[in-house]
């Protein structure tokens, strides 16, 4: 295990260290309403920001698996995929967490939350797709072409329909985002390397989990020979 | 491209059977909520109105590829351009489902009532969804007849690409119900119509994948 190699998962080590121990013991502004919760940003914005950065790194894996079909790219594709749904779950559990105690419910109907439901159910679909083909050749093309199709079909409006109408999320319909005032240069230290921290752990779980597939068809191919 | 769109015109066989899906759908609808009397009101009218629109055109679009026979697709493969292909199912398709909802709408307009104000908008959506519809489900059941359980997949797969198409759709709508002005409902049309396009351009580029198998 080479330090050349490898630099970036102590990175991902430290910075998710720093982020938990600061995020829970540094300063942060006092808010009406939002109080201590506001520390959730450190921990809920992260993954959403991981999920859609590892959702991306999908698309473009299946976009070059229809360019040159190999099993490699498929299988980083769907391990990406996966990577990404469990931080978008991640995502809503912290999210309805912090809603139940700040606007007093589990969920609420608001685009953002929907927007988030609406992904999960996508890439739900992608992995039922994927279950549904014997076929190893039509299931990584197919898939592949799934994964763009819904990707570009859906994610973009999830990001531009938050945007077209009022809700309770911070950050939309008059309510301060955490960019505007509330977030201090105190809270920016910590959110930065929050970001950066959550994401690696997410590409990090996904090389592990793609290294454990190639091995599983490597011992696979053995047995058929 | 035009001899592919004849083709698909001339085996219509589903046509009048989904011409009665629709018709018995609204009746059933009407027949339920008779039962409580008088009026739906205009938020439920105008859900109501979608859903069945949504389910009419999973069901339509499903037919596209499922129905046909492995002959003739490798016939067409050896034919004409996959391109063309696709071109002309999602012409097709969104010829068919605009008659379905034009059809869908009077029924429903007739039994359960027409609060419309602003027709033209809405008609004007309606078209507007019928395509965008039509667009999304024609890859979607290219993708779902490969498969295995391709009738489950086929709701599986659509529903969560056309929820944001939908929720914009029943947006505009309900503003031409209330009779908003056009500017209200301007923006919400123009994202409609930029989808339609992203969609029908993504399906133009991933078809040929899906037709080499």
């Amino acid at each position: 295990m080479s330090i050349k190699r490898n630099w970036w998962k102590v990175l991902a080590v430290v910075l998710v260290l720093y982020t938990v121990v600061a995020g829970l013991l540094a300063p942060v502004p006092r808010l009406d309403i939002l109080n201590e919760s506001i520390r959730n940003l450190y921990f809920h914005v992260p993954m959403w920001f991981g999920m859609t950065i590892i959702l991306t790194t999908s698309v473009v894996y299946s976009i070059r698996y229809l360019h040159t079909p190999t099993a490699r790219l498929d299988t980083l594709a769907h391990e990406s995929a996966k990577t990404g749904i469990v931080m978008g779950l991640l995502g809503l559990a912290t999210g309805s967490l912090w809603a139940r105690y700040t606007w007093g419910a589990w969920w609420t109907s608001d685009p953002r939350l929907n927007g988030a439901a609406i992904a999960m159910l996508i890439y739900g679909a992608y992995i039922v797709l994927r279950s549904s083909f014997t076929d190893e050749q039509q299931r990584a093309r197919i898939s592949a072409v799934y994964n763009i199709f819904a990707f570009a079909a859906a994610i973009p409006l999830l990001f531009v329909l938050p945007r077209l109408t009022n809700s309770l999320h911070p950050g939309a319909g008059g309510n301060p985002g955490f960019s505007n005032y509330d977030l201090d240069s105190n809270m920016r230290m910590v959110f930065y390397p929050a970001v950066i921290g959550w994401t690696l752990i997410g590409f990090w779980i996904t090389q592990v989990s793609s290294r454990l597939e190639f091995l599983k068809q490597k011992i696979y191919e053995k047995q058929l020979a | 491209m035009q001899k592919d769109f004849r083709l698909e015109w001339r085996q219509r066989a589903a046509l009048n059977g989904m011409l009665l899906y629709v018709g018995s759908t609204v009746f059933v609808c009407y027949l339920s909520f008779a039962l409580r009397g008088g009026q739906l009101p205009a938020p439920a009218w105008n859900a109501l109105f979608w859903i069945i629109l949504l389910f009419t055109a999973v069901n339509a679009a499903a037919k596209g590829f499922l129905q046909e026979s492995r002959g003739r697709l490798l016939y067409y493969y050896t034919l004409v351009r996959p391109q063309a292909v696709i071109l002309a199912k999602i012409a097709y398709n969104a010829v068919l489902l605009l008659g379905l909802a034009l059809v869908g709408f009077m029924l429903y307009a007739v039994v359960l009532g027409n609060p419309v104000q602003d027709m033209l908008l809405f008609v004007g959506n309606v078209g507007l969804g019928a395509v965008g519809f039509a667009t999304t489900l024609t890859l979607v059941s290219g993708i779902a007849a490969k498969a295995t359980n391709s009738s489950t997949l086929m709701a599986v797969l659509g529903f969560p690409i056309m929820i944001p198409m939908l929720l914009l759709l029943i947006k505009v709508s309900k503003n031409a119900l209330d009779g908003m002005e056009f500017e209200a409902s301007s923006g919400s049309l123009l994202t409609l119509l930029a989808l339609n396009l992203i969609v029908t351009a993504v399906s133009y580029l991933l078809f040929p994948f899906l037709w080499r198998g």
